[in-house]
């Protein structure tokens, strides 16, 4: 009872200009400086309102009729949102607005900008209210945060999350690949003789162990724990989760690796006979087939943003694969060497590759261009990124992580931690601060805080989904099962206008018709009464419109022009800084 | 060391009883929702074929004119109200929401030609061919009363339409003129003729009350001032319109079914051209009436079909048919937006939902936020081709459906000929006519 007190206090005995008590929640003075920043409230509009709803109060006290007590409301307006958190949900920037649009087209764009801007505000401000944050770890002064081992960090943090740091030693069956389910409740161990187990890893509860009696090279979840794929010796076959055989697919032969496309309810496969196939495991069909003639293809991964397959390639080369063309999309020499391993992140802007040369190369997907080039005395085999960007990377028997790797040069890793026998699968545990690592020697569960997303969307992939949840999920996530039509680069194309198609239709409409319905009209003048319409009046008016229409040619021309020059300027200014730069050659100018 | 590893509660994110809900935790952020458009486009496409499922527009038919229904009245103040005149002379008296009819009177000889409920609901106007204009009360009589009209005015020549004031006790009546009456009076206040014949239909604005609108045989529509002798203005057409409706929310526009298959809109300060012509009847349409919303009108036709269209569309939205159906002589769209009714030929009155795949009756929360929702998805998609090709497909009758393509066949040619003309001929002499204007002939004042 102790705030509302306070507050009253404050209010009735001093004067107006007294600040309110400091709140826990308020700045305190000395937090540093770039963090006020980031939560400074949106311009101006706030302290507008403040202010209209001051006026609005003293107007009240002046009527004595409306307004009950004197205190003011301490946080007035909408609560002030940062710039960062808004940016955040921007899809896409304000349509421009031509001058001479029709109205109607108008209004409709206006209100769907006012609609998305209100519906990104909102979305913003439900993102303060998200429950939990993400994890972190910091050494002490001049103690390397790789140095730390696993043991440590299991003991300083709380019971739950020190069971998530745990071997399993199975020596027997080894190596392993590794598969976490969507929702990261479940876990698939492979083992190159045959083992197959899969567990529910958090409560440690085995679901069903098999033993192939055939080399396993690839395990994979399908769309949910119900289901998985395994790439067997021969053929590829699916099993459900109490481990009974369902299929047995025999149109995919020597798989060597495999990638599920949770949207798309596609399994993409890639096999020793260098085929890339697709199956559709809602209809059980097979979706696509391409001989990609490039050999032995034991390198893949997929980019979660469009559901592009990469694969790659002994001469060095990692080449894009959509279902729907024959030939690779986009095919980049990353390595000098072969291609050993390739990750994606979750936005689909970074592609981590790593090489026979023993080079970490980090391309920016988008534009198909270099970012940084690391290199790595043990060479990577095995890569795996995170869902906020950690990088974990397998070199022989220490896996380490490290992040940032796109945006500042990394010098050291961020962990490491060295394990029995050398690694063979890894793969970040979704929503869970946990890396699972499967090597000769079995699995290891690593903690590396800071790697999972904190907060999940439960109508996407709930960790704590019930049955019955999981069975309405299912059911809505196969009615809206994306065509394998759709996969392209840019997944946003199909909400673009389709000027292609437009221009064609108009193109024909025009010869149909003999001539074109959308052409300007020709300015007719309105007949005007009293003596308003007479000839002059009527050639001013005249005039008058071809002057406007003549100063919208020259405007528009203007604007072209400048934009070419600023362009060039631009140009211009990067070459000088590029020429800036002092070669070897500089010294023989004069 | 610091080190903060993620440990969730479960009882933050499972329910505590079997009683609770689940709890969903949300986040909006776009970076877990990949995939966004085609997700979308799916599930649009998703709504749009169920849309297409759903469609089961027909409810109800209320049978039991003994000969074909002629004119309709809306209760002005019950919605479950629906009065409806036949051929032989009978009114009806329904009660739509138990489709059962509770009140028959034998109003006139010959045909009932137009029926109107009086603003406050208590009594309704019937006109007949027997030249006469009948005022009944709303409530049937007591037990042992005749059914006796209020009142009786014997008129000098058959009335061909009513229509009553919005506010004051004014009816206006046509056939070869226009009459405008009093209530108390049995001779009419004013007469209003053009060197016409006859008049088809006769309606007042809704908004400027004193405002008329007719229809007349020589293939015009006049507009009337109540306080002025003479009438305002007309357009004549190049076919002659049957029947008029104002829209109710932009009361200077009115819609009129015309006997050449289409429905023009007009402005009525601007007859020189119509705001918009409305085709795809394939046959004379008979009678038009707006939705209480102003944004949609529906047509009866003689092809048989009633047809919904956009006050601003060209084409129809959605269009009704049923094998039993006759040419359908008049059409009403209820007063709560919901439904349609049509009387036809062949003595029935027919019931439709006004949007066909509506689900009816009471709506959950979470129902309602799904249609929203699908509602939104199926607009911001329309422009798709799949998603087009789905919404706009129509089941037609055979010959509808041959005849349609007829009258394409025959548009065509026309154009083609159109525009030879204008290829062989010296430029500028061939000038081009819009369609709008091409049913104009001319406007008087």
């Amino acid at each position: 009872m102790a705030s509302p007190g306070e507050e009253a206090t404050g209010d009735s005995h001093v004067g107006k200009n007294k600040k309110p008590p400091a709140r826990y929640w308020q700045e305190l003075p000395d937090k540093g400086k770039d963090e006020k920043d980031e939560e400074k409230p949106l311009p101006q509009k706030d302290q507008q309102t403040q202010k209209a709803k001051k006026r609005k109060q003293q107007e009240d006290q002046r009527d004595g009729k409306k307004f009950v007590s004197g205190k003011s409301d301490p946080f007035p307006g909408p609560a002030p949102l940062s710039k960062e958190r808004v940016q955040k949900f921007k899809r896409k920037d304000k349509a421009k607005r031509p001058r001479n649009q029709h109205f109607k087209l108008r209004d409709i764009m206006k209100r769907s900008d006012e609609a998305s801007e209100m519906s990104q505000k909102q979305a913003a401000r439900f993102d303060i209210l998200l429950p939990e944050d993400a994890g972190f770890l910091e050494g002490d002064e001049d103690e390397d945060t790789c140095t730390i081992s696993q043991e440590d960090i299991a003991e300083a943090v709380d019971i739950t999350s020190g069971t998530k740091y745990f071997n399993l030693k199975l020596s027997q069956f080894g190596p392993y690949r590794v598969d976490y389910t969507k929702t990261g409740r479940h876990l698939l161990l492979g083992g190159r003789r045959g083992h197959v187990a899969c567990i529910d890893w958090q409560s440690k509860h085995l679901m069903c162990e098999i033993n192939v009696m055939e080399s396993v090279n690839d395990v994979k979840w399908l769309h949910s724990e119900a289901m998985y794929a395994v790439a067997q010796k021969k053929w590829l076959y699916i099993y459900d989760s109490n481990g009974i055989e369902l299929h047995c697919i025999r149109k995919f032969n020597d798989v060597l690796r495999m990638q599920f496309l949770p949207y798309h309810f596609l399994l993409a496969t890639a096999s020793a006979t260098s085929f890339l196939q697709y199956l559709d495991v809602s209809v059980g069909k097979e979706v696509a087939a391409f001989c990609t003639k490039m050999g032995r293809l034991d390198v893949m991964c997929q980019n979660p943003h469009n559901a592009i397959i990469h694969l790659g390639h002994p001469n060095g080369t990692v080449t894009l694969w959509s279902p729907n063309q024959k030939e690779a999309l986009v095919k980049m020499l990353c390595h000098q060497g072969g291609v050993r391993s390739v990750t994606v992140d979750k936005t689909g802007t970074y592609m981590v590759t790593s090489g026979l040369d023993k080079k970490l190369k980090v391309y920016d997907i988008r534009a198909f261009k270099p970012l940084k080039s690391y290199f790595l005395p043990a060479g990577a085999s095995c890569l795996s990124l995170s869902q906020r960007g950690l990088l974990s990377a397998a070199t022989g028997d220490v896996v380490q992580v490290y992040r940032d790797v796109w945006s500042a040069p990394v010098t050291k890793p961020y962990m490491a931690h060295r394990v029995r026998g050398s690694v063979w699968g890894l793969h970040f545990c979704p929503f869970e601060d946990v890396l699972g690592v499967g090597h000769g020697d079995g699995f290891t569960s690593m903690l590396v805080p800071g790697a999972g997303e904190p907060n999940f969307d439960g109508l996407d992939a709930n960790p704590y989904r019930s049955a019955k949840q999981r069975q309405e999920w299912e059911v809505k996530a196969l009615l809206e099962k994306i065509q394998p039509e759709l996969i392209s680069l840019d997944p946003t194309e199909l909400g673009y206008v389709d000027r292609a198609t437009f221009e064609q239709r108009h193109q024909d409409r025009v010869q149909a018709l003999g001539y074109d319905p959308l052409a300007k009209e020709k300015f007719v003048p309105k007949y005007k009464k009293k003596g308003r319409s007479s000839a002059g009046a009527v050639e001013r008016r005249k005039k008058q419109v071809a002057h406007e229409d003549q100063r919208d040619e020259i405007r528009k021309t203007v604007e072209d022009k400048m934009k070419m020059e600023k362009e060039t300027k631009e140009r211009a200014k990067k070459k000088a800084a590029l020429s800036n730069q002092k070669s070897a050659l500089d010294r023989f100018k004069k | 060391m610091k080190v903060k590893v993620l440990s969730r509660n479960p009882d933050d994110y499972v329910r505590e009883t079997k009683l609770d809900i689940q709890r969903v935790p949300r986040n909006y952020d776009p970076s877990l929702h990949p995939f966004e458009v085609s997700r979308e486009y799916t599930r649009a496409l998703n709504a749009t074929k169920l849309e297409r499922v759903f469609a089961k527009p027909f409810l109800a038919s209320l049978d039991g004119h003994r000969d074909g229904v002629n004119c309709m009245a809306k209760h002005t103040k019950s919605l479950s109200t629906l009065l409806s005149g036949s051929c032989d002379g009978e009114v009806k008296m329904w009660n739509l929401t138990k489709h059962e009819c509770v009140r028959t009177l034998q109003a006139h000889e010959g045909f009932v030609r137009g029926m109107v409920v009086r603003y406050c609901g208590t009594s309704f106007f019937t006109v007949g061919d027997d030249k006469t204009i009948k005022q009944w009360k709303m409530e049937a009589p007591g037990y042992g009363e005749a059914e006796e009209p209020l009142n009786t005015i014997l008129g000098k020549t058959v009335f061909t339409g009513l229509d009553h004031h919005q506010k004051e006790a004014v009816f206006a009546t046509c056939g070869q003129q226009v009459d405008i009456w009093d209530e108390q009076r049995s001779s009419p206040i004013r007469s209003f003729t053009w060197g016409v014949d006859s008049f088809s239909s006769v309606r007042f604005n809704p908004v400027e009350t004193e405002l008329l609108a007719s229809c007349a045989s020589d293939r015009s529509i006049v507009l009337y001032d109540m306080r002025e002798s003479a009438p305002l203005k007309k357009v004549i057409m190049t076919m002659r319109s049957n029947t008029l409706c104002w829209n109710p929310m932009e009361a200077y526009h009115f819609t009129c079914a015309n006997e050449d298959y289409n429905l023009y809109t007009y402005d009525m300060r601007n007859l020189d051209r119509p705001f918009m012509v409305h085709m795809d009847h394939v046959s004379a349409v008979l009678d038009v009436d707006y939705s209480p919303t102003g944004r949609e009108f529906v047509s009866a036709s003689f092809d048989k079909t009633i047809r919904i269209f956009q006050n601003d569309g060209g084409h129809s939205r959605e269009v009704y048919h049923t094998k039993r159906m006759q040419h359908v002589i008049c059409v009403k769209w209820s007063a709560d937006n919901k439904y349609i009714l049509s009387g036809s030929d062949e003595m029935n009155i027919r019931l439709w939902k006004a949007n066909a795949a509506e689900k009816l009756g009471v709506l959950a929360p979470r129902e309602k936020q799904a249609i929203n929702y699908n509602q939104k998805l199926k607009e911001k998609f329309q422009h798709h081709p799949q998603v087009r090709r789905i919404a706009h497909h129509r089941h037609l009758p055979k010959n509808i459906y041959h005849q349609t393509k007829e009258l394409r066949i025959m548009k065509e040619a026309r154009k083609r000929k159109e525009r030879n003309v204008r290829k062989h001929s010296r430029p500028g002499t061939v000038s081009v006519v819009s369609e709008k204007e091409k049913h104009v002939v001319t406007v008087v004042k």
